[in-house]
This record gives structure tokens, sequence and C-alpha cells, in this order.
């Protein structure tokens, strides 16, 4: 199994524990990801926003260059690259208009998109490549008793539900089964994490992650359990601002890949799990105390 | 290469149909390039063909021009070859001397060139004049009808259909797959917009037919097998195993009382899941046939549905005399003739787990619609107390509606009947419990007598409306108020802003689907579905209780959503057809049975081709011969044939050469 | 083997007939009508009451007199209105795609499709699909072959002398 891996610029930033926990994870599934060369951003953010023509430039400049790889398949962990990756698939195929101007760009660069690459999520691969059983094989310290609030987020359920359902996502639920996690009933597990609003209107973007952590608390979450850089960065960092604001919520967040390394026996620091403003310390509960054998 | 025959007269008609065909297609045009093709005699284009002016146009002409073949192109012979064929009739000519041109449904309304379109008409319309020539004086075949009709399915349409018929002393076969008649109707509590009581206006009924002595009620019974055409149908109906003699049962209940589970321990199905009942029982107080059954499935004398006869018989004991306990019964299969079919079996409501964002099943106090109407039934499982499933009494309640309609992920069609239901509900609810009631609407559709005023009503009582499709119904709360309830989250479309409604109850007003097995009594019937999956009549507007094949007629929600009032009047429609073709005593076939010629060699590949083993090996003249009674025309034997030693009236070998040349012939 | 004729102009426009049942695709095509669905003039509708009529002759006749493509429409599979006609159909179709192959027709010019009477879309849909496929493959052009082939029979019956004139019929008798 080996995929080109787009990591986007989260990855090698603020979400830099994303990677760290994602790489060797799939290197201990045996799961081979060869970093595209020369990658660009992927055109999410604000691009998309203002100027979808040359957001989809940008991606199909990824797209053409993970073709070109020769791996035929792109994984993009990031939430937001996984969106706008496909999304720009969908214009091409789509939008004749687009699709010529893509065309038109990647020629001027001597690059060639044929639309073909399927663009795909680490929870996609595990579960449907690498598959649950092969996973549950790896496993070597179950987190047992760990009481975790899956959270999805927006961009890999909307608008393209490719390999999950749109309403109520189950992969992430089964893979923490698969680790020996304990799920909570967290109903919110698509609600809007706050995105970009935390920083250009606080008022509404604070009070979307406080119903988020203070939902899990409430259930009793150990952590929660995420699939994207944003929503982690959200959710963990403006404990400050929610304390003033509508008291403790202390709950963390972390990368569904943290917690599968924690089960494969991988330690804190190989995951960035020192990363985190919340910190998240789990240790499987001992054994219970061999029972004294009588003299 | 055009050989038209030296005495063929034809007189052809190309039909505007107002604008319908002129607008698309160039008629007089049409009219004066056929009128040049060899054998017309006369050609016409007329507005109205099948009006009356049209058709005596037809019968004035064959008679001055001494035509003896007519032609109409106009809309599909599906419509209206039965009505040119009669007006071909009545000028004195044989009705089989016409042939029909569809240039409307396969011309005009599909082609936006008027020149295409134009040039397509004039190719069909020689085409049938190369044809025409070709046709034969046939005669029309006359088979009787028996009298019998078989109703299937026992709801309010079936019983209505089942009663009328019977009324007018035509006997009748009541086929119910329930252990009782009643349907979905029984189930209710009130009807709107009337607000009277279901079970009083359908008990009598219900009590009608099985006393009635002109119906043979077969509950828990199904029909597995047809076969037949129009007026002579055989079926194969399986009376399953109830394990009671439903001739020596009186209803007792005895039984039920002595069972060795002294409590009702096992879902009841007639109070959707809410109630228990035990494992010998009868579905509801007011069945219909009065007699009860045995689960073998949860009966102690069995063992997952094998008969072990390790319980102790309390019951059995208890029916004493009466003997109608029959442990060892097995299904049984029974055949009746008929002469035509209703069948009325009714619609299933849909799965309110489909819709995720809802919570129906995650969240136990979110009910479906007809959990409701149990709810609130007197009868009901909590005798009318309106209590949930936690145990409290609502203070508020929402109900949501178009859960499984009007939505591209779901079903898109409207379920008509829900908005009407949900109203009835509010109010019941309402009277019930005195809670706070809030509708959740797309739009509301309350088009019916009295309907509106029941809107109305609603509105004076107090009881809210929201317009707006609900986003979600979610156990997660933001103000102290929200916790421990259910919050309805909404898009509230006339204020303009996205609102949160903490309730106690959730109603979901779940959709009409086609049964889930349709596509199975759609083939045991020979009939079609629409692409939702109701059964498809003959005519949407002019034959809604006929299906394509004749003597097969459809009542109630089977053919689409539809309320009470509708589905009574559709299913005395249907009775009135059946009692059309009964009363006339006999069907006319149409004429386009195969035939073997002279030249046979008798080689018998034919023989195993025909589904209907009209064709049989006449040992003595070593030929092929052809049951006429029996051939139904599909003509697959003809095209087999490998001397070309068959043919199809109707369908002749030079009648579609013909054709074929004569659509190409530009 | 090859096409008889190579692609002409743009402004031909290719003929196809179609052999419909009446019970299921005729209807279907009834119901396209009645939703007012838009598609290609191009097919001309023979009305059979099964598709277990259409002989193999019904379709090489079509080619011979010039179609450029047969469409046969039936019942669903399991839905036939006479049982089982349109599983002799589907027989009937292997064996005469084979044959036409021989002739040097190509297979797409040949189409059977199972659309059932509430299928008006598909009527649209496989009609445009099949307007859209032959007009890429281009004219069929039998009779124009036709009359080709007798002309260079008799050209060639007249430069060899005589005894040509009833030799000339021979491939239209052929193909009847």
């Amino acid at each position: 199994m080996k995929y080109s891996y787009f990591p986007g610029c989260s990855l090698k930033g603020l979400g830099r524990a994303y990677e760290e926990s994602l790489l060797p994870v799939m290197k201990h599934l045996g799961v081979e990801l060869q970093e595209l060369d020369d990658w660009n951003c992927c055109g999410a953010t604000a691009y998309m926003a203002v100027d979808e023509v040359k957001a989809c430039v940008l991606a199909a400049r990824n797209l053409a260059l993970a073709e070109k790889s020769g791996l035929n398949q792109v994984m993009a962990p990031c939430a937001a690259c996984y969106l706008v990756l496909n999304k720009a698939k969908h214009y091409f195929h789509d939008y004749p208009a687009m699709k010529a101007t893509m065309d038109r760009a990647l020629n001027a660069v001597g690059l060639h998109y044929s639309g073909d690459t399927p663009v795909r999520h680490p929870l996609d691969i595990l579960l449907n490549d690498v598959g649950l059983e092969a996973i549950k094989q790896k496993v070597e310290k179950p987190l047992k008793g760990l009481k975790v609030a899956t959270y999805y987020g927006c961009q890999i359920v909307r608008p393209y539900a490719t390999f999950d359902d749109q309403y109520n996502p189950t992969t992430m639920d089964r893979l923490m089964e698969a680790l020996g996690a304990t799920l909570v009933h967290y109903p919110l597990k698509t609600k809007c994490c706050g995105g970009s609003l935390t920083g250009t209107l606080p008022e509404a973007g604070i009070r979307l992650v406080y119903i988020l952590l203070n939902e899990a608390k409430k259930r009793g979450a150990d952590c929660i359990a995420t699939v994207c850089p944003l929503c982690q960065f959200n959710l963990d960092g403006y404990h400050s601002q929610l304390k003033a604001q509508y008291g403790d919520v202390l709950v963390p967040t972390v990368y569904f890949t943290q917690l599968m390394g924690l089960a494969f026996g991988l330690s804190d620091k190989e995951l960035g799990l020192n990363r985190a403003a919340v910190p998240f310390k789990w240790r499987p509960p001992l054994p219970a105390a061999a029972t004294p054998v009588p003299a | 290469m055009v050989s038209i025959k030296q005495d063929i007269r034809i007189g052809f008609y190309v039909c505007h149909c107002g604008h319908n065909i002129a607008s698309m297609v160039d008629c007089p045009e049409v009219a004066s390039y056929v009128e040049k093709l060899p054998g017309v005699v006369l050609s016409r284009d007329y507005k109205y063909m099948c009006s009356d002016p049209g058709q005596e146009l037809i019968q004035k002409d064959i008679k001055e021009f001494d035509l003896n073949r007519v032609v109409v192109a106009s809309c599909s012979p599906l419509l209206h070859e039965h009505t040119f064929r009669t007006a071909v009739a009545a000028g004195g000519l044989n009705p089989f001397f016409f042939h029909m041109v569809n240039i409307r449904e396969h011309d005009s309304w599909v082609h936006t060139d008027r020149k295409e379109a134009t040039a397509k008409a004039k190719a069909l319309a020689r085409a049938a004049i190369r044809r025409v020539a070709h046709h034969k004086a046939l005669e029309v075949k006359q088979v009787p009808v028996n009298p019998d009709v078989l109703v299937v399915g026992g709801g309010i349409a079936g019983i209505h259909a089942a009663l009328t018929l019977a009324n007018a002393g035509k006997k009748v076969y009541l086929v119910e797959r329930e252990p009782s008649i009643g349907g979905h109707m029984a189930k209710f509590d009130k009807t709107f917009p009337t607000l009277d009581c279901a079970a009083c206006i359908l008990t009598p009924k219900m009590s009608s037919v099985g006393a009635h002595e002109n119906i043979t009620l077969w509950s828990y019974s199904e029909v597995v097998k047809m076969d037949g055409y129009v007026g002579n149908y055989t079926v194969m109906v399986k009376r399953k195993a109830r394990f009671i003699n439903e001739d020596l049962c009186t209803g007792c209940q005895e039984c039920v009382a002595n069972c060795i589970y002294k409590e009702p321990k096992f879902t009841d199905e007639f109070n959707e899941g809410l109630g228990k009942r035990k494992p010998v029982y009868i579905p509801f107080p007011q069945a219909t046939p009065q007699v009860v059954l045995i689960d073998p499935d949860v009966c102690l004398n069995f063992k997952r549905g094998v008969l072990t006869d390790k319980c102790k018989k309390t019951c059995v004991e208890a029916c004493g005399d009466r003997k109608a306990i029959d442990f060892k019964q097995k299904e049984q299969f029974t055949e009746i003739k008929v002469g035509t079919i209703i069948v009325a079996t009714g619609f299933q409501t849909f799965d309110a787990k489909r819709v995720l964002p809802y919570g129906y099943g995650v969240y136990p106090n979110v009910y479906t619609a007809m959990e409701v109407e149990r709810l609130v039934n007197a009868s009901g499982p909590t005798s009318g107390e309106v209590i949930l499933r936690d145990g409290r009494q609502p203070k508020a309640i929402g109900i949501i509606h178009c859960v499984g309609s009007r939505d591209k992920k779901t079903n898109r069609w409207c379920s008509r009947v829900c908005c009407m239901y949900s109203m009835k509900l509010a109010h019941l609810l309402k009277e019930h419990t005195g809670a706070e009631i809030y509708n959740f609407y797309i739009d509301i559709r309350a088009p019916g007598k009295g309907y509106e005023e029941f809107y109305d009503k609603l509105n004076e009582e107090g009881v809210h409306f929201v317009r707006g499709r609900v986003g979600e119904v979610t156990d997660w709360g933001m103000t102290p108020e929200e916790e421990g309830k259910l919050v309805i989250r909404v898009e509230d479309t006339l204020a303009g802003f996205v609102r949160r409604i903490p309730v106690d109850m959730v109603v979901l007003a779940t959709g009409l689907e086609p049964q889930a097995d349709a596509q199975d009594v759609r083939r045991l019937f020979n009939m079609s579905c629409g692409t939702e999956g109701f059964f498809l009549e003959r005519h949407p507007k002019l034959a809604p209780v006929n299906t394509f094949t004749d003597g097969i007629f459809i009542a109630g929600c089977c053919q689409g959503p539809r309320d009470i009032p509708d589905t009574v009047a559709q299913a005395g429609a249907a009775a009135a057809e059946a009692m059309v073709l009964i009363d006339k005593g006999h069907v006319e076939q149409e004429p386009n049975t195969a035939y073997v010629l002279p030249d046979c060699c008798g080689c018998k590949s034919c023989l195993p081709l025909c589904p209907y083993t009209a064709i049989t090996f006449d040992e003595a003249t070593k030929k092929a011969v052809i049951n006429e009674a029996l051939c139904k025309g599909c003509g697959t034997c003809v095209s087999s044939c490998p001397s070309g030693s068959i043919a199809q009236n109707l369908f002749e070998d030079e009648e579609v050469f013909s054709e074929i040349e004569g659509v190409l012939a530009d | 083997m090859s096409e008889l004729t190579p692609p002409s102009p743009a402004a031909w426009t290719p003929r196809i007939i179609a052999f419909f049942c009446n019970w299921c695709t005729y209807t279907a095509a009834d119901l396209a009508g009645v939703s007012r669905l838009k598609y290609a003039s191009t097919t001309r509708v023979i009305r059979l009451m099964c598709s277990g009529r259409v002989d193999p002759q019904f379709i090489l006749d079509a080619f011979r007199q010039g179609a450029d493509g047969v469409l046969i429409g039936g019942c669903h599979p399991g839905d036939c209105h006479y049982v089982e006609g349109n599983y002799k159909m589907l027989r009937r179709f292997q064996l005469l795609k084979r044959l036409l192959k021989d002739l040097g027709i190509a297979e797409q010019r040949v189409r059977l499709e199972w659309i059932s009477a509430a299928e008006g879309e598909r009527v649209k849909t496989v009609v445009n699909e099949m307007t859209a496929q032959i007009k890429a493959l281009g004219p069929l052009g039998m009779p124009q072959a036709f009359a080709t082939w007798d002309q260079e029979v008799s050209e060639l019956a007249r430069r060899t002398g005589d005894a040509g004139e009833v030799e000339s019929q021979e491939p239209v008798a052929a193909a009847k």
C-alpha cells in the first residue's frame, strides 16, 4: 500500500502534531507515504472564498503533481485540503469553463491533469484499505476505559460525503472502538467548530467552541478526537477566553491518529501530544493487583 | 418498388389536436404529401379527429369515396385506436382495415424542430399507408366473464370494494395478509377533519364483511399465483397456518386468558410495538374474523417455529370441547377462479430511522405518527393516556411534517395526508395533555372538504405553526431550560431566523411508501409500477383504477398516497369497473392471435416457446396447431418459426415489412 | 470487419428504427410524450405486441432499407407481459449481433433495451445516446451499397459478355 501524500500547510505548521502522529501510525500499519514533490497551497482558506478560479488552479497543480508521481492515489489528511482538492476535481469534471482554465494554467507550466486521481482521507484509507482487523492486530495497549467524543467537523462530510454518512459519520467511531475506547453519544459530531469565526467574529466563534466542549464534558468524554487541524486548534486554543466568558470547560482535543499511536504503544513525544494547550495524559489502567497468596 | 394493390382506396386523416400536434407538425403539409402516395384516395387535416364531427367525417367519407382503408395520424393508439376502429365500423368497414399513427406522444410533444417533426410525421404516415394496404378483415372474439371477483387487501379500500360488489349480488373473495382485516385505518384513533372515531365508522363495515353471505373472507392468507386473462383468472391463495380452526373458534379468548404466560410479554404489532401480547392472541378487540391465532415463534409448544409439544397446553384445556386449537395445522393452498381482480394492497409508512438528524430510535421520546395514533387511542397500550417512554407526561410537543416526503434524499412525493393527520394529532394531543404543540411544516396542504377550516380551527386552539424544515432533533441544551429536553433546531422561514425549541416529545409525520413487496405483487398481477413504486394506473386522469392488464383494477394507497374519502371513492370506482365487465358478461379480445400456415413442416421448434402451451402437434397431419383460445398474441412463435409458417393477425410479416419499408422510403 | 462506408458530412442525421413492445417500452415512449421530454427526432417507432415478435429479419430488412441503427425495446427481465418473450428476444439478439459483425455492421448499430412503462426518461436517454453513437459512426448506407454492388455485377457481366443479367440480382436477394 503506497500513497502520494499531500500534507498542506497545516500539517507543517499549527497542525504539526497531526503529521507527527500520522506518519508513524501509517508506517506501523505498513502504509507507505511519499510526500508530493514541490506541493503548493491547496487553495483553501481565503482563496476559495475570494477567488474560486485561483483556488481551483492551485488545487489542480497539486492534483497534476500527484498524477505525475505515478502513485495514482493522493492522501490529504487536512480536512480543508481534502475538501478543496475534491472540489477542484468536481469542478474539473462538471464545469467545462473551469476545466479549460485549469488546463491552460497547467499547460503553461508543462503539467497535465486527467481528472482521475482519487483524493482520499486517512480515515477512508484506514477503514477501507487497511481494514479494522489489521488495525486491531497492531493494538498493543488498548484504550480501555477511555471515553472519546468523536468529532468529524464539517469538511470531510459536506458537501462530498465520499466515504461516510453525511449526517451520522461512523468511520472514526468504528476505529475508536477497534482501539478499545468507549464512545460517548455525541450528536454534535458534524457541528461547526467556529471555523475562522474565532478570529473574525469571536463572540460567535467562541460560543460554537463552547457548545462543543461543554457537551463533550457533560457527556463525560475524556477527550475529543478530531480529524481536522482547524477544529483541533479552535477546540484547544481558546480556553482562557472560554473560561472568562463561560467558566471552565477543559476537555483535551486530540487527533484520532494520536489515539491510534497510543494504542499502538508509541510514546507521547513521538505523537506530538506535548504540543496541545490542554494536556492529554492517558495511561492504561493498571492491571488489578495480584491477590497475595496466603502463606 | 411501391406496390399497392389496384383496389385499395385509402382515406388519410391528420389531426391537429388543437395546438398539441399542429404547433410542431405542419399538418396541411403532411396531408398534401400523403395525398400523392399510391393508393390514397383522400387526405385531410382536421382540428380534432376524435371529436364527434371528426368521427362522422370518417364515416361519411367511407361511403362517399368508397374507402376501404383508413389511416388516422393523431395521438397514441393506446388512447384512441378503439375510438377510430369503432368509427370505421360505423362507416360500414371492418374495423381492422384501420391503422393509427402516433404523431403526438412520439412526435410533436417530444421534438423541438418543426421541420424535423413534420418530416417524421410524413415518414410515419407513409409507413402506415403502406401497411394498411395489407390489412385483412378480422373478427373480434368474445369470451365470457366469470362473475366472481377477487379483492386483494382488506384495508378500507378492499373492504369497501368487497362490500359494494357483494351488495350488488356478486360473489367476492377477500384475501388479507394479516390475521384481521381493517388495515391501517383500524389503527387510527380519530379521522380528520370531522374527528369521528375511526373504529366507530370502520367496525360496522368490518362486521358486514365477516357476515356477508356473498363474501368469502380469507384472512392471514396471501395470493401466490395468478394465471389466465380478463374474465377468466385462476388464482392460488396460500392460507397460512394460524393453528386455530377458524370454523370452530368462537372468539371467546379463554385460551388467551389461560395461556401459560400469565402476562403479555411479546411485541404487539397492532400497537406498533408500544404494547405487549401473548403467544396466543387476537390482534385487536374488533378484529374480523373474531378468531385467535398462535405465534409459533414465541409459543412454548414450539421451538423456533417447530412443533415440540412440550407445553402444558393450558390453552387447549381452556378451549375444551370446541377443540379449535390445532397445533398440527399446516398452510393450505386453495385455487379459485374469478373474472376480475381488485388489488388494494395499501402502503407502508416511511421508516423514520432513515432520517438520521431526527433521532428516531436514538431518543426514546421521538415517536412516529402511527405510534401516537395508538398512544392517544382509548384501546391503545396506555388506554389513551399520553405517557412517554420515560414515564413522563409531555408539556411541549413538536410535530415535524414531511418526514420522508418532499425530500430528494428520501422520497420526492408529497404523501398528501401528513399535514392533515399531523393537525389531527396536534388537536388530540392538546386535548389529552394540554401541552404546547408546535407544527413544523413546509407548506400546509389542506385541499379537501372542511380541511382548510380544520387548519383555522387549530390556529384558534392555539396550536403553533412554524414554517421551516427542521434541521435536527437533539439532546444538547444551551440553556438551563433546554437541559433534559429534546431541542428542535429549525429555520423559521417566516420570522427569518434559526430557532431552538425545547420539547418533551417529538412526533414525526412519516410519509406513505409503496409496500415493501410491491414489486412482487406487481409481477404477480402483471401490473406496472411508477418510478416511485406505486402501482401504475392505465391513465392518470381517465382510467385511474384500471391497469394495463384488463380485468385487474387498483384502489387505495397502493396506487399512490391518498386519504380515506378518496380511497373509498376509488374503491367504489374499482368495484363499478369490475361490475361493468361482469354485467356485460363477456369481453372482446383483440384478434391478434397467431395461426399456422399450411406449409408447416412439423419441426416442433415452436412448441416449447409458447408460455401458454397454446401450440400442440397434430400427429395426424404432422403439423403444429395453435389453440386460438389460449393464444395471447405475443408473436414469439411467429418470429421463431424457421420455415416462416406461423403468422399473426394484425402483425403479419408483410404488414411489418411494409411498415419498415415505408418509414425509410425518404 | 470494418463498416461499409466512411462517415459523411455533419448535415446528415441518422435514421433509427425502433421496435417497441406494446406494454412497456411503447407506453414508456407515450409517457415521455405526455411528460413533454425532448429528444432527438431520429427514431421511428414500430409497435409490436412483444419484443419476442421482433423477427431478426425485421432488423436486417431495416438496415437493407436504409436504417442506420435499430433499437429494440422490451419489458425488464421478469416483467414481460407474455411471461418470457423478452428472454427469447435476448437470445436472438446475441446471435444476431454475431451475424451483423460478420456482415460488417458495427455492433453499436443495434441496441436492446429494457424500458418499463414508467421509464419515460429512459426512452429519452437511450434515443439520445444512440443518436450520438450512430452520428459518430456515420451512415450505414446499405441501399447505396447494394446499388453499387448491382452496378459492379452488371459491369462485370457486361465485360464478360452474356449471362450476367440473372446474376446481378443476387446480393439483394440474399439480404432479404
